[in-house]
C-alpha cells in the first residue's frame, strides 16, 4: 500500500499546489462598488416596504435580502474566488436552512387542510 | 521531514502553508454553515409564529423603531467595507492599515451595540419585554416610534385575550385597518409576547455574536502590533473578516423580518 | 488515569505517544489526536457506568408491577438521567471522540487531525457539558426525559432542567468542534495517492458523521437556547397560554434528534465495514455503494424527523411526507446489510472478537432497522407510538448496533492504541454474554409494546409483570457482560502480551505503515498510497495462515 522509495513530502505533492501565495486580491475600488450597492438596496428595501404590496411584500424583502446576503458572501468574504468546496459548505448551509423551512411549513400549512371537527372546538 | 517547506508561520502536521491556509479557511465556511442552522432555529420559529399569527407580527413589527433599525443596518454595512479593507490591508502587508480598519470596525460595532441599548431600554420603558410586566399600551408605543398610519384602541390586556387561532389570514395588513374601524382588535394581544420574545431572541443573539466579535478584534489587534502578519500568513485576519461578514448577513436578514414587515 | 497508561507498554526502547513524555501535563495539555482519544474513552467508559447504573435501577423497579422501589418522580429522573448520559455524554462522542479521533487521522496517513487546539478545546468542552449534567444529578436530578419536551420542561417541571439543558448545549459544541475538524481533515490532509475512493469505509462514514454533526447539532443548540431563556428569563416561545406551540419545539427538536442517531450510528456503520472485510479476508462487496449509502443516510436522515410527531398536532398530510422519506431511508441502509452480507459469502471468515461483535451487529441491527419501519408507518405507529415497542426498537438500533458496533471497533483498534493484545477468551466469551443479555432484555420489550405497555411509567398491569422480570433478568446479564469489560480491558494493560504491528493482519495505513502503538507524530515519514482499500485478495494466504494461527496458541497462554 505504501511506497518507501518517495520519502520527502515534496516529491508526493502534485506541483500545482506547492506556490505559496495565489489568493485573489480584489482592488479596493471593487469593495467601494460593493458598499454602493448594499447602500442602494437597504434604500430600496425599505423604500418598498413602505408601499403596500399585499403578500409580495415579505416576498420583495426577502428576495433583497438574500441579494444583499450574497453579494456580501460573493465579494466581502470572497466566495466568488474560492474553492468549489467552500462553495458546497456556505450552500450547504443554506440548504438546509431551506429544508427545514420547508418541511416545518409543511405541517404549519397544511394543518386547517381538514376541518377540526365542531366537537373540538 | 519537509524541511524545505518550514516557515515560522507553518504548523507540524501541514506540508504547505498553502495547504495550512486552505484548511483554514474550509475550517470557517464549514463553521459559518454550522453558524447558519444555529440562527436557522430562530428564523424557523419567526416564520412558524408568523404563518399563525400574521396581525399580532405587523403589529409588534409596527413598534419597532425604524429609524434605529435602518441606522443600524448602515452602520454595519459600513463595518462590513472597513473588515473587507483591514483584509486588503493584510493581503498587501500593510500593518497600519489592519490597525487603522479594524479600530474602525470596533467603532462601528461599538455604536451598533449602543444604539440596541437605547432600542431595548425604550422596550422596557414601554413594558414590551415579555414576562410578567407585559403590557401593550398602544399610544405610548406610538409616541416614539410610529410608522403606522392608525390608531389602535386601548385596551386591557386580558379581557379581550382570545383563543388563539389556527386560521391562516391573509398576511397583509389590511384585515387589521377593516377591524380597527370597528374599534376591535384583529389580532390576540398575547401573540405581541411571542413577537417581542423572537424580537429578544434572535436580536440578542446576533448582539451576542457582535459582542465575540468585538472581543476577537482586541486579539487581532495585539497580533498586528507585534507584527504577527505578513502577505503569506494573514489567516486570523482572513477568518475573523468571514465571521464578521456572516454576522452583517444575519443582521441583513433581521432588518426587514423585524423591523419592515 | 495518566501516567498508568503511559508508562505500561515501555518495556520496548521505541518512542511512542504514550511513553515520550509520561507527566500528567502531557496529558492534559496534549495536542495528539491520539491521546485526545484516549481522554474521550476514559470519559465515556465513565459515563456509561453512570449511565448503565439509571438502567439498572429503572429494571429492578419493573420487577414488580407495583413500584415499589422508586417513587414515581425518583423513577423519572432514572430514566432521563439514563438517557441524557447515555445519548449525550456516551453515544454521540463514542464513534468520533474515541475512534474517530484515534484512527481517522493514521487512517488518512495524516500526522493530526487539521486543527489540534480545538481538538483538545473540544474534550475539554465535552467535560464541561458533561460536569453540568452531573452537577444537575447530583443538585437533585431532571425528570423531562431526554426529549425536554415544552410546556413541562419550559414551564413546569421542578427539576433541574436549567443544569441539564446547559450541559447538553455545552456538549454540542465538542461534537460540532470535532465535526468540523474531520471535516477539513479529510479533505486537505490525506496522503498523497489517497483519493477519496480509496479511503477506508470508516472515513467514509465519519465524514457523513461529521456532516450531520454540523448542521443539525447547531439546531438544538439554539432550541436549548431557547427552553432557557424560556424558563429562566420569562420569554414566551413555546407557552401554550400565550398562543407559543408545543409542536414547533418537537419540530426543532427532533430536526437535530432524528438525524442525532445517525450521528450516533454512521460511525458504526464504518467500523462495520472495517470489520466484516478483514476477518472476512476479503474486499468489501461494493464499495462504492457502501460508501454513498452512508452520504445518503446523512441527507435524507434530514428529511424524516416529523415521524416521531405522527401523534402530535402535526398535519396529517406533513405526515405522509414524512412517512414516506422515512421509508425511503431503509433503502441506503439496506444497501449496506445486504453489501456486508455479500462481503460474507464465500469469505474466508476468522471468528476474532470484532467479528463477532460484527455478526452481533448484523442481526441486531437488522431486527432493529426493520422494526423501525412498522413505526415509521403511520397507522401502526398510532398503536405503537409511546410503548415499550419504541424502547425496544430504540435500543435494538442503538446498543444493538452502535455499542456492539464500537465493542467491536474497539477491540478491533485496542492492540494499535494500547500496544497490548486483550485475552482472547475472555473477550469471545464477553461478547456472548452481551449478545445473549441484550436479546432476553429488549426482545420481551417488543411484546410488552405491543401489548400496549406505554414507555416511562413505573407501575403497570400485573399481567405484564412475565415478560418484566424476563427483560430485567436479561439486564442483569447484559449489565454482567459489561463489568467484564472493565475487569479485563484495562487489565490487559498491565499483563496484555505486546501487540505487533498488524495482528489481525489488516489493511489500511493504520495497521500496515503505524506502529503499535504509533509514534507521537504517527508516520516517519509521510506514506504514499498507491492501491485501493481492503485489497485482502492481493494478501495472499500466507499472512492469514502465519499471523492469526499462530498468534491464537500465544494468547490463549495468557487466558
Amino acid at each position: 500500500m505504501t511506497d518507501p522509495s518517495v520519502d520527502t513530502v515534496a516529491e508526493a505533492i502534485p506541483a500545482e499546489s506547492a506556490p505559496l501565495i495565489n489568493h485573489h486580491i480584489s482592488p479596493v475600488t471593487l469593495y467601494y462598488k460593493i458598499f454602493g450597492l448594499l447602500m442602494i438596496l437597504t434604500v430600496i428595501t425599505v423604500a418598498i416596504a413602505r408601499v403596500d404590496l399585499g403578500f409580495m411584500n415579505i416576498v420583495m424583502a426577502v428576495t433583497i435580502a438574500t441579494l444583499k446576503a450574497t453579494v456580501v458572501a460573493l465579494f466581502f468574504m470572497h466566495l466568488k474566488y474560492s474553492a468549489k468546496v467552500t462553495w458546497v459548505a456556505a450552500a450547504a448551509g443554506a440548504i438546509w436552512l431551506c429544508v427545514m423551512l420547508a418541511l416545518t411549513l409543511a405541517d404549519v400549512l397544511s394543518r386547517t387542510w381538514i376541518p377540526t371537527p365542531e366537537a373540538w372546538l | 521531514m519537509s524541511d524545505a517547506h518550514s516557515s515560522p508561520y507553518l504548523h507540524h502536521h501541514f506540508d504547505t502553508l498553502e495547504q495550512q491556509r486552505q484548511a483554514s479557511s474550509l475550517g470557517m465556511w464549514v463553521f459559518i454553515a454550522q453558524e447558519i442552522m444555529f440562527f436557522g432555529g430562530l428564523f424557523l420559529a419567526y416564520t412558524y409564529y408568523r404563518a399563525l399569527y400574521p396581525e399580532a407580527f405587523a403589529v409588534g413589527s409596527s413598534l419597532l423603531s425604524l429609524g434605529w433599525g435602518g441606522f443600524n443596518t448602515v452602520v454595519l454595512i459600513c463595518s462590513s467595507l472597513t473588515v473587507a479593507l483591514s483584509v486588503h490591508a493584510a493581503q498587501v502587508g500593510n500593518k497600519n492599515g489592519i490597525m487603522r480598519y479594524i479600530v474602525a470596525t470596533m467603532f462601528l460595532g461599538v455604536i451598533f451595540l449602543g444604539v440596541k441599548y437605547i432600542e431595548y431600554h425604550a422596550k422596557f420603558d414601554h413594558n414590551l419585554v415579555p414576562g410578567r410586566n407585559f403590557q401593550f399600551e398602544p399610544h405610548d408605543a406610538h409616541a416614539h416610534t410610529a410608522p403606522v398610519e392608525f390608531e389602535l384602541p386601548a385596551l386591557v390586556a386580558s379581557a379581550q385575550a382570545q383563543v388563539p387561532q389556527m386560521a391562516m389570514p391573509a398576511m397583509d395588513g389590511e384585515a387589521l385597518h377593516a377591524e380597527e374601524e370597528h374599534g376591535e382588535l384583529s389580532f390576540d394581544p398575547r401573540h405581541l409576547q411571542i413577537f417581542f420574545s423572537l424580537y429578544f431572541a434572535m436580536t440578542g443573539m446576533h448582539a451576542l455574536h457582535m459582542i465575540i466579535g468585538i472581543g476577537l478584534m482586541f486579539w487581532l489587534l495585539r497580533l498586528a502590533g507585534t507584527n504577527r502578519f505578513a502577505p503569506e500568513y494573514y489567516t486570523p485576519v482572513e477568518l475573523f473578516g468571514l465571521y464578521w461578514h456572516f454576522v452583517d448577513i444575519i443582521w441583513i436578514f433581521l432588518f426587514p423580518l423585524l423591523y419592515l414587515i | 488515569m495518566s501516567d498508568s497508561d503511559a508508562s505500561s507498554p515501555s518495556a520496548a526502547p521505541a518512542r511512542n505517544y504514550l511513553n515520550f513524555a509520561t507527566t500528567a501535563k502531557s496529558w492534559l495539555l496534549t495536542l495528539d489526536h491520539k491521546r485526545i482519544g484516549l481522554l474521550y474513552l476514559i470519559s465515556i467508559a465513565f459515563f456509561f457506568l453512570v449511565g448503565g447504573f439509571g438502567a439498572s435501577l429503572v429494571r429492578l423497579e419493573l420487577l414488580t408491577p407495583d413500584g415499589n422501589l422508586l417513587s414515581a418522580e425518583s423513577y423519572n429522573k432514572m430514566f432521563t438521567m439514563h438517557g441524557v448520559i447515555m445519548i449525550f455524554f456516551f453515544l454521540i462522542p463514542a464513534g468520533p471522540g474515541v475512534l474517530g479521533n484515534f484512527v481517522l487521522p493514521l487512517m488518512i496517513g495524516a500526522k493530526d487531525v487539521a486543527f489540534p487546539r480545538l481538538n483538545l478545546a473540544s474534550w475539554y468542552v465535552y467535560m464541561t457539558g458533561a460536569s453540568f449534567g452531573v452537577a444537575a444529578l447530583i443538585l437533585g436530578g431532571v425528570d423531562t426525559g431526554w426529549t425536554f419536551y415544552t410546556p413541562y420542561s419550559s414551564t413546569y417541571a421542578n427539576s433541574q432542567v436549567i443544569l441539564t439543558g446547559l450541559g447538553a448545549f455545552i456538549a454540542g459544541f465538542a461534537s460540532i468542534l470535532t465535526g468540523l475538524n474531520f471535516i477539513v481533515t479529510i479533505h486537505k490532509l490525506r496522503a498523497p495517492g489517497l483519493s477519496w475512493f480509496r479511503m477506508p469505509l470508516f472515513v467514509w462514514a465519519m465524514y457523513a458523521t461529521s456532516i450531520v454533526v454540523m448542521l443539525g447539532t447547531p439546531v438544538i443548540a439554539i432550541t436549548l437556547v431557547l427552553i432557557l431563556l424560556e424558563r429562566g428569563l420569562g420569554l414566551a416561545i413555546f407557552d401554550p397560554a400565550l398562543g407559543g406551540d408545543p409542536v414547533l419545539f418537537q419540530h426543532l427538536f427532533w430536526f437535530y434528534s432524528h438525524p442525532a442517531v445517525y450521528i450516533m450510528i454512521l460511525p458504526g456503520f464504518g467500523i462495520i465495514s472495517e470489520l466484516i472485510s478483514c476477518f472476512s479476508r476479503k474486499r468489501i462487496f461494493g464499495y462504492g455503494f457502501v460508501a454513498f449509502s452512508s452520504m445518503a443516510i446523512a441527507l435524507i436522515g434530514f428529511f424524516v424527523w416529523g415521524h416521531h410527531m405522527f401523534v402530535s398536532s402535526q398535519s396529517v398530510y406533513a405526515g405522509l411526507i414524512f412517512s414516506f422519506l422515512s421509508f425511503l431511508i431503509a433503502v441506503p441502509t439496506a444497501v449496506k446489510i445486504f453489501n456486508w452480507t455479500a462481503t460474507l459469502y464465500k469469505g474466508a471468515i476468522v471468528f476474532r472478537t470484532p467479528m463477532i461483535y460484527a455478526l452481533g451487529f448484523l442481526g441486531l441491527f437488522l431486527i432493529g432497522g426493520l422494526t423501525g419501519l412498522f413505526l415509521s408507518s403511520m397507522g401502526l405507529d398510532v398503536h405503537l407510538h409511546d410503548t415499550y415497542f419504541v424502547v425496544a426498537h430504540f435500543h435494538y438500533v442503538m446498543v444493538g448496533g452502535m455499542v456492539m458496533a464500537f465493542l467491536g471497533g474497539l477491540h478491533f483498534w485496542w492492540p494499535k492504541m494500547t500496544g497490548r493484545m486483550y485475552f482472547q477468551g475472555w473477550a469471545i466469551v464477553t461478547a456472548i454474554v452481551i449478545f445473549v443479555g441484550f436479546n432476553l432484555t429488549f426482545f420481551p420489550q417488543f411484546l410488552l409494546g405491543y401489548l400496549g405497555m406505554p414507555r416511562r411509567y413505573h407501575v403497570y398491569p400485573s399481567e405484564f409483570q412475565i415478560l418484566h422480570v424476563l427483560s430485567s433478568a436479561g439486564a442483569s446479564i447484559l449489565g454482567g457482560g459489561f463489568l467484564m469489560l472493565y475487569i479485563y480491558l484495562p487489565l490487559s494493560l498491565f499483563i496484555g502480551r505486546k501487540a505487533p504491528r498488524n495482528p489481525w493482519p489488516a489493511t489500511g495505513l493504520e495497521w500496515e505503515v503505524a506502529e503499535s502503538p504509533p509514534s507521537p507524530h504517527n508516520f516517519e515519514t509521510t506514506p504514499v498510497v498507491t492501491e485501493e482499500a481492503y485489497n485482502y485478495a492481493h494478501k495472499d494466504h500466507a499472512f492469514f495462515e502465519q499471523d492469526i494461527v499462530d498468534i491464537l496458541p500465544e494468547e490463549d497462554e495468557n487466558v
